[in-house]
């Protein structure tokens, strides 16, 4: 058997209802005649029979970036030089991105074992050791899927993996995402049989209230209670759409889900069409996402071709479409409204509400609008009851989430926790504490909606009422860690100059608002002798005094919750690091050296060593001095920018 | 009925009313800035904001519908100070150039940062910097002194359907402007001005002629002579805080005598030389089913519309002149010659509600010999600033007449400045033309009052006339389209730009009771009804020009002095 | 030449959803947005041009100027920021003499900011083309752009070299 379409169209021939398709892919022993194809097939879709050495590289955007490709490219030149029986995978990304590009090798009857750093200049050695002389390659080694050794950990067992959960990226990284009969044979799909053959939407819907799913997407609006709202309209056309417009910066777990396992998505959205009886849906996805846009158009082509999309799934009777928006590049699109807007071929601002997409959204029809995680969660809690799932997490916040771990942080990637860890747990156990020795400073989660959160509140739980209490809020799962060298005034800065720059321009206190909000903080930042009127002192002072009222209103009067969030940095950061902010103010002085303008540039003269290089680089033409002798800084032609500090290679600036 | 409390004071309202017209209805009054009456709120100024018991943030009135049991608070610190943040951060990006604006002491923006005691500049920063866009005869566009309400966005997308302006960029570069920032002059604009109207400052407001009006006036060797249209008699009293409606013309005579006009005539003289041409016109096309359905002419929006999108039934539009470019053709024709004066040497200027009528006189083929037929335009605005200017108080105006013999009009005339007049003027005279007889029952009622589309049927010796009027060109499309497919059952339509006609003109005043402005229609119906003729046929004057000069209505000389040509714009535009 | 009819057959008439997909399409062929594409754009939908113009200028995808030939992005993400990609900006600036969202006078390379490329793992980042440079430092931005600078020569020897020939 090649496929499962094969499976089926045979099912059919013998006169097989359609609807046993799913069960019969994956308990062979209901259909004795194949028993023992099906069985085969289903081993060989999990790597668990073959006759030759697999290889295995994961491949989505993060991975590439790292240069996946063309390791990819490498291997399989190698394989053709040395003329290898070998079958070479692209498989989704695991999400651990400090350990990029992962290679994985699986001999037959043997465990699948993870390298790590894979360098294109090592190909050759480690095809080498691994393949030819199936050994292994020790240099690079991270984990094994099989189980411990004295030699090899169990990729569950090693540091970054130990405490997570992973429900949501479950298959990520296991399984080659735009396969749909290895999803199937990984268990995907029995949900949506289950759904169309055994519940009926309201079933559906009390099971995802009782299981205590909440949005991921920011709001943590309870998803069942969402879909009950859109299921008692009336109204014969509603619509779902899939929000993967991942807009804040230093969050990337949808586009992850996206490109490491789409059916499960797509599962996820199934049953939620069925739930709220919509035929139609629409997954808007930004366009910076290519890969997961291919991935999602294979995936739905292949989802159409074996009949889970279209008319009468599954010969259920329930019919659902499913289409591709690509956003366009504006983060207020993440709202509902504004999203809605967008799908229409508008310009993507905000609605006011009511009325809620749940009673009039797309073209005035009822519609639900869930993220990306949210959906991926569905699949697996009607596979195993809302009531394990329920068990997962804290009383109000269930299930897991997931973060992107990135900054200051030695292991950075996708994490999935449960609800309840603390935030230490994730910084300093999945994410390995700080690199190079350096004090934790804060962790900035929620995105551009979120907080600054120092260490003081580092023990605090995560879930949804916890982080809300302490000024930041679950966000879409950005986590941003930050040590000793980061200033805090630069960082609220650079989420009001986002938000700034993302405002739609809709409502006065957000376009405007933001805009004197980013102004201030300038301010703070700015050197005293750039400063030609006495006046703009003035303002310096009476911009720091109104900072706080001026948040207030935007919060209190905004129209969507992108103005409604966008003071809580700002906010956080005063709360936290008030200090931080007063040095900045009164002394003019940036302790951890980041903000340019208020630093003084000078040349250690028994280091430098005249070689000229920062010179040449100065671009305000502030550096003076022979060759071979020490240079110096003229301290009123300097604009601080800090190339000569970055081209030196004598660490002889000084920087106060 | 709905049960709330708004500050304390229980309030019913209706099912689906928001708190701000419950509140309204109570007299709490609740200041808006992006809210359009007729229109679905967007909630985009954020200055109606009020405490609503259940809610953590606060809550745009004009946008949230009232609910039982709600408690509204609209006045308390934090809504002021809230609302009084909006106005400071509306104002700290808009040109504090108050004194010199067109729109001092009628400004929404300055009534609220008085009202809010705005007294410091607390958020001192950047201004966005705008170039200002004149490049249009009938107004100019400064996007530095927009505040972005999109009021403008709306009349002209929403309601009139034309769509030359929309917001563009994003945030804090968000703009108003047409495709690609070009002049108004070059885009689909048809200069009916209904944005200015609703415009809460001065960011769109008419192109100003008085200079040139003054400069004629104080220039000895020409002959000034003014015309009044006849929806601005209607409207300008308002500008003197008189009721709504007031019918001035005694007063504003005797002003524009006081303003140094050498005569004061009346487009309404005009508006009866147009029905005799259109009617003649149109019965000639009736019997002949030539070119069916005719529309008329006299409203230059209108025109505009149809020569940038359709083109191609251009020949379907009347060929008469408006009205107040009859009047200054004949005036430099026909009473130039009677009265001895070189036509050159006349400046005639026309009092219009109207911007449309500016980029109409400018039009070449409305002139002869490179005189224009009329040489100034000035708005109903224009003409009480100039007012303001010289002096003139209406107050203690006496009343006077109009000059002869271009003063004298009928009342059929006096409802050209409403949505449906024009084609009861016509109807009556058509009427009479076909049968001898005036029609028993003069009033129409069938083509009054202000449905977007008014459609009637009349019988006339045994022909039945079908017959549509067009209110607001936001209603024209599907009347177009049909004919486009030919399947269209009218014979004769009249289209106005402006919804509710000229009495709601671009060149209006502007206040905020836009609500009230149909007490102008009132007013032009009851001159017509005091009047001693209501036949256009019946006027005198009207009559004897035909006998001296233009011999009879379609006449080749009347062609020659009353009827002009359209072009397609739609070409022009494209290139 | 590029046959503009294609794009518009694959979008149903006077249906406003498809706009956005349209105006993608035709930046994907041209690079950019050309003013008469978007007329054609508000013909085959039936809106104003000013309603195709609001929301070419909304969305960050859009350009109504052509691009370089070699496009850069810096990552200004959170985490790309904390590693100070605002340095990389400035450096890029300062090597190629232009701003962000500006094109160099020989339309070899535009330079532009983009909110979060998602390789966080790797930040500070910068993509150029289809290419990604992660963990880059300043000293390595002068490298980087001869990169393309050589690459270009080396095709533009070829074009003529295969002309000559």
């Amino acid at each position: 058997m090649k496929s499962f379409l094969e499976l089926k169209n045979k099912l059919i021939e013998d006169g097989i209802p359609e609807e046993e398709f799913i069960a019969r892919c994956t308990e062979p022993e209901i259909t004795p005649s194949l028993e023992e194809t099906i069985a085969n097939y289903n081993q060989m879709l999990r790597c668990e029979i073959h006759d030759l050495p697999i290889i295995f590289v994961g491949i989505d955007t993060s991975g590439l970036a790292s240069g996946a490709d063309i390791i990819f490219k490498l291997i399989e030149e190698e394989i053709q030089k040395k003329d290898l029986k070998v079958i070479l995978k692209k498989n989704g990304g695991l999400g651990f991105g400090a350990i990029e590009p992962v290679v994985e090798i699986k001999h037959p009857g043997e465990d699948r074992i993870i390298y790590r750093n894979i360098h294109r200049k090592e190909i050759s050695d480690f095809i080498e050791k691994t393949i030819i002389q199936k050994e292994i390659y020790t240099k690079k080694l991270f984990a094994t899927h099989g189980n411990s050794t004295s030699k090899i950990q169990n990729i569950n067992e090693t540091q970054f993996f130990k405490n997570q959960k992973r429900i949501v990226l479950r298959n990520c990284g296991i399984i080659n995402p735009v396969s749909i009969d290895e999803y199937i044979s990984s268990g995907g799909f029995r949900s949506l049989d289950k759904v169309l053959r055994r519940m009926s939407p309201t079933n559906v819907i009390d099971e995802v209230v009782k299981s205590g799913l909440r949005g991921r997407g920011g709001g943590g609006f309870l998803t069942g209670k969402k879909w009950e709202l859109a299921n008692a309209q009336s109204e014969s056309e509603k619509f779902i759409i899939c929000n993967a417009d991942e807009g804040d910066p230093g969050a990337f777990m949808d586009r992850s889900i996206l490109e490491g396992d789409p059916f499960q998505l797509i599962e996820g959205m199934l049953i939620a069409a069925y739930a709220i009886g919509a035929n139609y849906g629409y997954i808007y996805c930004r366009a910076e996402y290519p890969l997961a846009i291919q991935r999602l158009e294979i995936s739905i082509k292949l989802c159409k071709g074996y009949g889970l999309l279209g008319d009468n799934i599954l010969n259920s009777g329930f019919g659902f479409n499913l289409k591709i928006k690509k956003g366009a590049g504006a983060f207020v699109c993440g709202e509902e409204t504004a999203l809605i807007n967008s799908i229409e071929g508008k310009r993507g601002m905000p609605r006011p509400r009511p009325p809620f997409p749940t009673t009039a959204g797309l073209w005035g029809k009822p519609t639900v609008i869930n993220n990306v995680e949210t959906l991926a969660n569905i699949a697996t809690i009607i596979q195993r009851g809302s009531h394990w799932f329920s068990s997962i997490g804290t009383e109000n916040s269930k299930g897991t989430k997931v973060f992107a771990l990135s900054g200051k942080i030695t292991n950075s990637g996708l994490v999935e926790v449960p609800m309840g860890v603390t935030l230490r747990d994730i910084v300093f156990s999945v994410g390995g504490g700080i690199p190079d020795d350096k004090k934790f400073k804060a962790v900035q989660i929620g995105g551009p909606s979120g907080g600054c959160l120092p260490e003081s509140v580092i023990d605090t739980q995560v879930d949804y009422e916890s982080l809300k209490s302490i000024g930041a809020m679950m966000g879409s799962g950005g986590f941003v860690v930050m040590d000793e060298d980061t200033c805090m005034v630069d960082v609220a800065k650079f989420f009001i100059s986002f938000i700034q720059s993302e405002s739609c321009g809709k409502c006065v206190p957000c376009r405007e608002g933001t805009k004197r909000m980013l102004e201030i903080i300038e301010r703070i930042g700015q050197d005293y002798r750039n400063i030609k009127e006495p006046i703009e002192e003035l303002y310096r002072f009476k911009g720091i005094i109104h900072l706080k009222r001026l948040s207030e209103v935007i919060k209190d009067t905004s129209l969507c919750g992108l103005g409604q969030s966008a003071p809580n940095p700002v906010l956080s950061s005063l709360h936290y690091f008030k200090e931080e902010w007063e040095e900045h103010i009164y002394e003019r002085n940036c302790p951890a050296h980041v903000c340019k303008e208020l630093l003084t540039f000078t040349i250690d003269s028994n280091v430098c060593s005249g070689c000229g290089l920062c010179i040449r680089k100065c671009s305000a033409g502030a550096i003076l001095g022979e060759k071979k002798q020490p240079h110096y800084i003229l301290e009123g032609k300097c604009i601080k920018c800090g190339m000569c500090v970055d081209s030196c290679r004598f660490d002889a600036i000084i920087v106060n | 009925m709905i049960n709330l409390t708004i500050n304390n004071i229980q309030v019913k309202a209706e099912e689906g009313m928001t708190i701000l017209e419950a509140a309204n209805s109570v007299g709490v009054h609740i200041p808006t800035l992006c809210h359009l009456k007729e229109l679905f709120p967007t909630g985009s100024c954020r200055i109606c904001v009020c405490e609503v018991s259940g809610f953590r943030g606060l809550v745009p009135s004009c946008a949230y519908p009232v609910g039982e049991g709600l408690r509204v608070e609209t006045n308390s610190q934090r809504v002021r100070r809230a609302r009084k943040t909006i106005v400071e951060l509306l104002v700290e990006n808009h040109p504090e150039d108050c004194l010199i604006c067109v729109r001092n002491k009628n400004c929404e923006l300055q009534d609220l940062s008085e009202k809010y005691g705005m007294r410091e500049h607390r958020y001192v920063g950047e201004k966005k910097q705008h170039a200002i866009d004149i490049s249009s005869a009938s107004m100019e566009r400064d996007p530095a002194k927009c505040i972005l309400c999109g009021r403008c966005v709306r009349t002209c997308n929403e309601i009139q359907n034309v769509g030359a302006i929309d917001f563009t960029n994003r945030g804090f570069r968000s703009n108003v402007t047409t495709p690609f920032n070009k002049g108004l002059n070059i885009s689909d604009c048809i200069l009916c001005g209904q944005c200015i109207l609703v415009c809460p400052t001065a960011a769109l407001r008419e192109k100003s002629s008085l200079k040139v009006v003054t400069a004629a006036i104080n220039d000895k060797t020409k002959y000034t002579v003014v015309q009044i249209a006849p929806a601005v008699r209607a409207s300008l009293g308002e500008e003197y805080n008189l009721p709504i409606g007031t019918n001035v013309t005694g007063q504003l005579i005797s002003g524009l005598r006081r303003l140094g006009f050498d005569n004061v005539f009346d487009t309404n003289f005009a508006a009866d030389l147009t029905i005799m041409e259109e009617s003649a016109e149109f019965i000639d096309r009736f019997t002949k089913s030539n070119n069916l359905p005719m529309f008329t002419s006299c409203c230059p929006g209108w025109v505009k519309y149809i020569e940038q999108n359709r083109p191609e039934l251009l020949k379907h539009v009347s060929t008469c002149k408006s009205p107040h470019e009859m009047e200054g053709a004949i005036l430099k024709s026909y009473y130039a010659k009677k009265m001895g004066i070189n036509p050159k040497d006349i400046f005639v200027v026309s009092i219009m509600p109207c911007t449309v009528k500016k980029f109409e006189s400018e039009r070449p083929e409305l002139a002869t010999e490179h005189h224009p037929d009329v040489d100034a335009v000035l708005t109903t605005r224009e003409l009480v600033r100039f007012f303001k200017m010289a002096g003139i108080e209406f107050d203690d105006l006496p009343e006077d007449e109009f000059d002869n013999p271009l003063g004298e009009s009928t009342g059929a005339a006096a409802i050209f400045g409403t949505s449906g007049g024009v084609m009861e003027a016509a109807l009556r005279t058509a009427y009479f033309k076909l049968t001898g007889n005036n029609l028993q029952s003069v009033e129409l009622s069938e083509v009054r009052g202000n449905n977007g589309l008014k459609e009637a049927s009349f019988e006339i010796n045994g022909n039945k006339i079908n017959v549509a009027v067009v209110n607001g060109i936001g209603n024209i499309d599907p009347i177009l389209d049909e004919i486009q497919n030919g399947n269209s059952k009218y014979h004769f339509i009249e289209v106005m730009a402006c919804p509710g006609g000229c009495v709601n003109g671009g060149g209006q005043p502007i206040h905020q009771q836009r609500e009230k402005i149909l007490k102008r229609i009132e007013t032009l119906y009851e001159i017509d009804k005091n009047s001693v003729s209501r036949f256009s046929h019946d006027n005198l004057f009207v009559k004897k020009l035909y006998e001296d000069f233009l011999t009879e209505p379609n006449s080749s000389k009347s062609h020659e002095i009353l009827h002009t040509n359209y072009f397609n714009r739609k070409k022009i535009l494209e290139q | 030449m590029i046959n503009s009819d294609k794009i518009f057959t694959k979008y149903t008439k006077n249906d406003r959803s498809n706009l956005i997909g349209i105006l993608q399409d035709i930046q994907e062929e041209y690079n950019y947005l050309p003013e008469t594409m978007l007329k054609k754009t508000a013909e085959h939908l039936g809106l104003a041009m000013s309603t195709i113009y609001g929301v070419a200028t909304f969305y960050n995808q859009f350009r109504l100027k052509p691009l370089g030939k070699n496009i850069i992005r810096v990552c200004r993400g959170t985490a790309c920021h904390v590693k100070n990609s605002a340095n990389i900006l400035y450096a890029l600036e300062n090597e190629l003499k232009i701003s962000a969202g500006e094109t160099t006078r020989d339309k070899m390379f535009t330079l532009e900011t983009v909110a979060c490329i998602g390789a966080c793992s790797i930040a500070p980042v910068i993509n150029v083309n289809d290419e990604y440079f992660g963990g880059v430092s300043i000293k390595e931005i002068p490298k980087i752009i001869s990169k393309f600078k050589k690459e270009e020569k080396e095709t533009d020897k070829k074009e003529l070299h295969e002309k000559l020939s």
